[in-house]
C-alpha cells in the first residue's frame, strides 16, 4: 500500500512528512518502514529521524538549501517500499496492580461508564495494544486500540500530581505514567514496571511498533516486582510473550 | 573544581543538547540561547559542545577552587571578581579563592558562564544538560561542587578578533517560518500574526514562552505530531505558545509558526512583558 504523502521544510534543517491524519495500523507500518529507510541511508546526514502516528520529522546537520531536491530524493526513497509485516515487533505482558490502593478514580470511573469494576479490568487487560510512538513525556507510550466501550473524556480538573506509574484512560487513550506529573486521565491503576531509565542506552525497553497487553497483578505481586527492580533483579525479557 | 556559594534564579549546566533520543520522549534540551554559550566557549578556545553555566535573571556567586580561564557572554549581569568589575565576551584568568559574583541586570535575560574545558557534570544519555528526570539535578544547588578540567596552561588563547553581536540583545523582532498548520488560518487571522505587537506573558521558562494577547481562532486540534523548539502552537482558547529548547517532543495543537535559531535565542534573552514582533522570513 503507497499513500499520498505530504512534505514540507519544518525549519532550517528539518523535514516533516505528513501521512493522511488518521490513527491506523497500516499507516503506522508505513511510517515506520520509511523511518527504517531514511535512518539506513543516513539521509542528508540526519541526526534523528522522529515518528507520531501519522508523520516523520528528520532533523539534519546541515541548513537544508535546496529544499525541493530534498523532497525529490525522499520521494524516490518512498517509492517501492517493501513490507515485512510484524518483522520486529514484540509483545510486552505489562502487570498492573488494579487495587484501590493504586486506582484512586476506578470508583468514579466506573459510574461514569456504568461498567463494573471487574469487567474494566477485564476489558483494559484483554486488548494488545499498538505503540504508535513514544512522546509527550520521556517514555510515555502512545496506544492504539482501546475498547471504545471504555472511552471517557479526560478530568475537567487535572490531578497536580499524577504518581509515576500510573495507568490511565482519557478520552480514547489509554497510557502509563512514566513518572510523577500532572495529569487529567482517570487513573484505575499502576504498573511497578519502569518504562523509562536514563542510566540505560537505549532508555526504554519498549519502542513504536511494539504491542503490550496489561496483565492484572495483586498488591503483593506489586510489591514483589518493585523491590526486584530496585535490586536491579527484574529482567524485563521476562515480560516478552512467547507463542 | 567550583563551589557554588548562592544559585542565583534558575541556574543550569547545559551544552548543545540531548540529541539522539527524541524517538523516546527525552526533550533536546542544551543552551537557550546557543549563539551566546557557543561564543564563550570560543573565547577560550573550549569545544563547541562542552559544558557551560547559564544564569536566568541572577547570577550565582561561584568560588573557584583551582586556577581557570573563562568568559562570560549573553545577558549583562555585572559580574565581579573579587568585588572588582570584570569585563564580559572576553577570556579572564581566574585564581584558586576567586570569587565569580553577578549584581543587576543591565540587559537580556540569560548569563553564559564558559569555564577552560568545560563543566565535568556527569554525561547522562550523551549529553550533560540538566533535565527533570534525566539528571540527577535539574539544576544547580548550594553548595555543590562542579568538576572542571585542571589547566595547567593558563596562556590566553590567541584568537582571531571576535565580535559579539550584542544588537540582538535588543532585538525585538522575531523571523519565523510558515509553520505545517499556518495555511488553516483565515487570511485575517495570518495578517494578525505580522502586524501586531506580542508581549511576553508570566508563563516563560525553558520549556515555553507564552505571548499575550490571545489570538482568536477556530482551529481544531491535530492528531499528535513531532514538534521542535521554536514551534509556535496556537491553541483553541487563542494562546500562542512558543516552545523552548526543553520542549516536549510532539504535541496536539496546531502549529502555526516556526522560530528560526536565530530568533530562539532572540528570545532566549527576554522576560515577562518585553515586547515583540513577528516577521514572515522569505
Amino acid at each position: 500500500m503507497s499513500f499520498q504523502l505530504r512534505y514540507s521544510q519544518y525549519n532550517e534543517r528539518s523535514i516533516l512528512i505528513e501521512w493522511p491524519a488518521i490513527i491506523d495500523e497500516n499507516i503506522l507500518q508505513d511510517v515506520l518502514v520509511f523511518k527504517e529507510k531514511i535512518e539506513i541511508n543516513n539521509f542528508k546526514q540526519s541526526v534523528q529521524v522522529i515518528s507520531a502516528y501519522s508523520s516523520i520529522l528528520i532533523i539534519c546537520i546541515h541548513t537544508i538549501d535546496n529544499v525541493n531536491d530534498v523532497f525529490l530524493d525522499l520521494k524516490q526513497l518512498y517509492l517501492n517500499q517493501v513490507y515485512n509485516k510484524g518483522k520486529d515487533s514484540k509483545i510486552f505482558q505489562i502487570p498492573v496492580c488494579y487495587d484501590a490502593e493504586f486506582a484512586m478514580d476506578l470508583d468514579a470511573y466506573s459510574e461514569a461508564i456504568k461498567m463494573s469494576k471487574d469487567d474494566i479490568i477485564r476489558l483494559h487487560s484483554d486488548t494488545i495494544y499498538t505503540v504508535y510512538f513514544i512522546g509527550f513525556l520521556p517514555g510515555f507510550l502512545y496506544l492504539g486500540g482501546l475498547n471504545s466501550a471504555l472511552h471517557l473524556d479526560r478530568k475537567t480538573t487535572p490531578n497536580l500530581n499524577v504518581k509515576k506509574g500510573s495507568v490511565g484512560i482519557g478520552g480514547k487513550q489509554t497510557g502509563i505514567y512514566p513518572q510523577d506529573s500532572p495529569g487529567g486521565w482517570h487513573i484505575i491503576g499502576n504498573s511497578p514496571i519502569e518504562l523509562f531509565n536514563p542510566k540505560q542506552n537505549p532508555p526504554c525497553f519498549i519502542k513504536a511498533g511494539d504491542m503490550i497487553k496489561f496483565h492484572p497483578i495483586s498488591k503483593s505481586e506489586y510489591q514483589n516486582i518493585k523491590s526486584e527492580i530496585l535490586n536491579s533483579n527484574f529482567d524485563f525479557k521476562t515480560l516478552l510473550t512467547h507463542d | 573544581m567550583i563551589k557554588v556559594l548562592k544559585t542565583g534564579f534558575y541556574s543550569t549546566i547545559q551544552d548543545q543538547g540531548r540529541l539522539g533520543h527524541l524517538g523516546y520522549g527525552v526533550p533536546i534540551s542544551g543552551t537557550m540561547d546557543s549563539y551566546s554559550s557557543l561564543f564563550a566557549n570560543t573565547l577560550i578556545g573550549n569545544n563547541e559542545n562542552d559544558a557551560v553555566l547559564e544564569m536566568t535573571m541572577t547570577g550565582a556567586d561561584l568560588l573557584f577552587l583551582g586556577s581557570t580561564t573563562i568568559a562570560i557572554t549573553g545577558a549583562d549581569m555585572s559580574p565581579t571578581l573579587n568585588g572588582k568589575p570584570i569585563e564580559m565576551f572576553k577570556s579572564i584568568i581566574v585564581n584558586s579563592n576567586d570569587k565569580l559574583s553577578f549584581g543587576r541586570l543591565v540587559n537580556g535575560f540569560r548569563a553564559y558562564m564558559a569555564v577552560k574545558g568545560g563543566f565535568l557534570s556527569k554525561t547522562v544519555l550523551g549529553s550533560r544538560s540538566m533535565f527533570k528526570g534525566i539528571t540527577d539535578d535539574f539544576r544547580i544547588q548550594k553548595e555543590y561542587c562542579i568538576e572542571i578540567k585542571n589547566s595547567s596552561s593558563l596562556a590566553i588563547p590567541k584568537n582571531a578578533k571576535l565580535n559579539f553581536n550584542a544588537s540582538y540583545l535588543e532585538e525585538d523582532t522575531l523571523g519565523v517560518m510558515k509553520g505545517p498548520e499556518f495555511h488553516k488560518l483565515s487570511k485575517n487571522q495570518q495578517n494578525l500574526l505580522f502586524s501586531r505587537e506580542f508581549q511576553v506573558s508570566k508563563y516563560n521558562n525553558r520549556m515555553a514562552y507564552q505571548f499575550q494577547p490571545l489570538v482568536q481562532n477556530d482551529l481544531e486540534s491535530i492528531l499528535t505530531s513531532p514538534v521542535l523548539p521554536g514551534t509556535v502552537q496556537l491553541t483553541p482558547s487563542g494562546q500562542l505558545i512558543v516552545l523552548m529548547r526543553d520542549c516536549q517532543t510532539t504535541g496536539g495543537y496546531p502549529r502555526v509558526l516556526q522560530l528560526t535559531e536565530k530568533s530562539i535565542n532572540i528570545l532566549s534573552q527576554k522576560t515577562t512583558g518585553n515586547h515583540l514582533k513577528i516577521r514572515l522570513k522569505q
